[in-house]
């Protein structure tokens, strides 16, 4: 029987355990239904390989007419590109399934996801768990090590902790960024597009230096959609360049702190928009 | 005709999605702003690149937004219903319908985009011109003879869309291919960066294939990089692409009519 997978009501932390837990079997499944057909996974992780690559394309192609944009040579733009794409890789890769939420309500399949004894979230996020994502964070890794290679960058065990921290807590801005998308969702079911707004359109921005934008849109991605610590303010000081923004110092390592802010904010709106959910037709 | 009344009909499909079309909207305009200061950075370093000026290029980057939807450049365009309809079998009930099986669906896209060039793409190209200097045509020729283009544009983004659909006759799974040709869309496209910014001679045989019919042609045909003659050249460049594939099209059609068995038959 279910009762088992039942948490004790022993407080927050066992609700959170019981959560991934149950995360953790529902991706473990589709890997196994996805590895049944072996060429078509390695086909269509390529293909999400491909896809990822056609935007760094863009920049090659660029530098093949110049030396610089906005006073940023190719590596630095490398590593600006391999940072973001690398956060926006593993949000997708552990998230990137929830914009399917707005289809689940219209359909009225989100029903059956709220009999379960599992919470819903843990079931949104791992339905349809895509492995073939790996191929996005892949190919960031081959930009990431290739921009490193070429960087003029003293490798210091802060600096290497610096940058691991900040994919991470990159991932985990973007992760709420899909949290709170989804949690739109359940009042505008159509407008799955507009997050991607924010995750696709925000890495695309991210993975240009910011001296090529407006001083004003740069306030809005630190200020308004706090994007600009997934990778800028961090990227910046471990290359040496100055901030276009003159933040003080300590902002490049706020990071983290961001990242639990957006995660919490995200969690509340998630709550909110399932509380009011009053299923679908009359 | 009907096949009037089908593309109408799928003008008012598309028109009752309103959430969709303003999301779409939506991000069409943040990816609008973020491409067009980065290809003002690249113009700083390179002014008169592909022999555009500034103001052209950012007209670039606007009308690909602007046509984005319209003219499938992500190839989508709901010819997913058709790839799925071969795949189920439904196809079947389509085929003796007394209907052609490509005009029905060309005639559906048709309608598509019409709705998608007035609903995602007006919007965008307003924000684009408010903000930025655009190098739009004062002269309503020159937008007729762009329209024009547009529709010849859709009719060859159409047609390659359709091959791509009809592969579901012999591959289980076509969503490799779909992938496939949707990232050859948009490379050659001139999505990801026109292609007279291509360097050598990529760009010189980029803009020899079909997708340069869909975006290139007709963006280049609204700023004046195409005039005279070479916008007679353009507009019959698309025309060859259209009719080549639709015939090509119609090959594959017959092809698959014929030798193939729909699922469960």
């Amino acid at each position: 029987m279910a009762s088992e997978a039942v948490p004790e009501r022993s407080g927050r932390a066992a609700e959170v355990a019981h959560g991934l837990r149950a995360y953790g079997l529902i991706v473990r499944m589709w890997i196994r239904s996805t590895l049944a057909y072996r060429t078509s996974f390695v086909l269509m992780a390529l293909g999400n390989f491909a896809a990822s690559a056609l935007d760094f394309v863009a920049i090659v192609l660029m530098f093949s007419q110049i030396d610089a944009l906005g006073g940023f040579t190719l590596p630095e733009v490398a590593f600006l590109y391999g940072t973001a794409t690398l956060s926006l890789g593993l949000a997708d890769l552990l998230l990137g399934s929830m914009d399917r939420l707005g289809s689940r309500v219209r359909d009225g399949t989100l029903d059956t996801l709220l009999l379960r004894p599992v919470p819903v979230f843990a079931q949104v996020a791992a339905d349809r768990f895509a492995l073939r994502r790996l191929g996005r964070i892949g190919q960031a890794l081959l930009v990431l090590g290739w921009s490193v290679t070429r960087l003029d960058v003293d490798w210091t065990a802060g600096r290497v902790l610096l940058a691991v921290v900040t994919a991470l807590s990159g991932a985990a801005i973007f992760a709420a960024v899909f949290t709170a998308g989804a949690a739109f969702q359940f009042w505008a079911q159509d407008a799955a597009e507009v997050q991607n707004s924010f995750t696709y359109g925000g890495t695309t921005m991210l993975q240009y230096p910011p001296t090529v934008f407006a001083k004003d849109l740069v306030r809005g991605v630190t200020f308004l959609v706090p994007l600009a610590f997934v990778n800028w303010l961090p990227a910046l000081r471990l290359m040496g360049r100055p901030d276009p923004l003159g933040l003080p110092g300590w902002a490049d390592f706020l990071g983290p702190a961001v990242a639990a802010l957006m995660c919490a904010g995200a969690g509340l709106a998630w709550r909110h928009g399932l509380r009011a959910y009053r299923s679908t037709g009359s | 005709m009907w096949y009037t009344a089908v593309a109408a009909g799928s003008f008012r499909r598309y028109a009752t999605y309103r959430i969709a079309t303003a999301a779409g909207v939506f991000t069409n305009t943040v990816f609008g702003f973020v491409i067009a200061y980065t290809y003002l950075a690249l113009w700083a370093e390179r002014p008169h690149l592909g022999g555009y000026d500034r103001a052209q290029a950012l007209t670039f980057v606007w009308t690909a937004q602007a046509l984005l939807a319209a003219s499938a450049l992500l190839f989508g365009g709901g010819l997913d219903e058709l790839q799925t309809r071969i795949r189920s079998g439904d196809i079947a009930v389509d085929l003796y319908r007394p209907a052609d099986l490509q005009l029905w669906w060309l005639a559906a896209d048709l309608g598509r985009a019409g709705f998608q060039l007035i609903g995602r793409g007006v919007a965008p190209m307003a924000v684009g011109a408010l903000f930025f200097p655009l190098d739009l045509p004062a002269d309503p020729a020159t937008w007729l003879l762009f329209l024009l283009s547009v529709a010849l544009g859709v009719v060859v983004s159409f047609a390659l869309r359709y091959l791509v659909s009809l592969a579901s006759f012999w591959l289980l799974d076509g969503a490799g291919l779909a992938l496939i040709a949707g990232l050859a869309c948009m490379f050659f496209s001139g999505m990801v960066l026109p292609l007279r910014a291509f360097p050598g001679s990529l760009g010189e045989v980029a803009q020899l294939l079909p997708w340069a019919a869909i975006l290139q042609v007709p963006t280049d045909v609204l700023i004046g990089a195409r005039s005279g003659a070479s916008l007679l050249r353009g507009l019959a460049f698309q025309a060859a692409w259209g009719v080549a594939l639709l015939a090509l099209g119609r090959l594959v059609q017959a092809a698959a009519t014929r030798k193939v068995v729909v699922q469960g038959g």
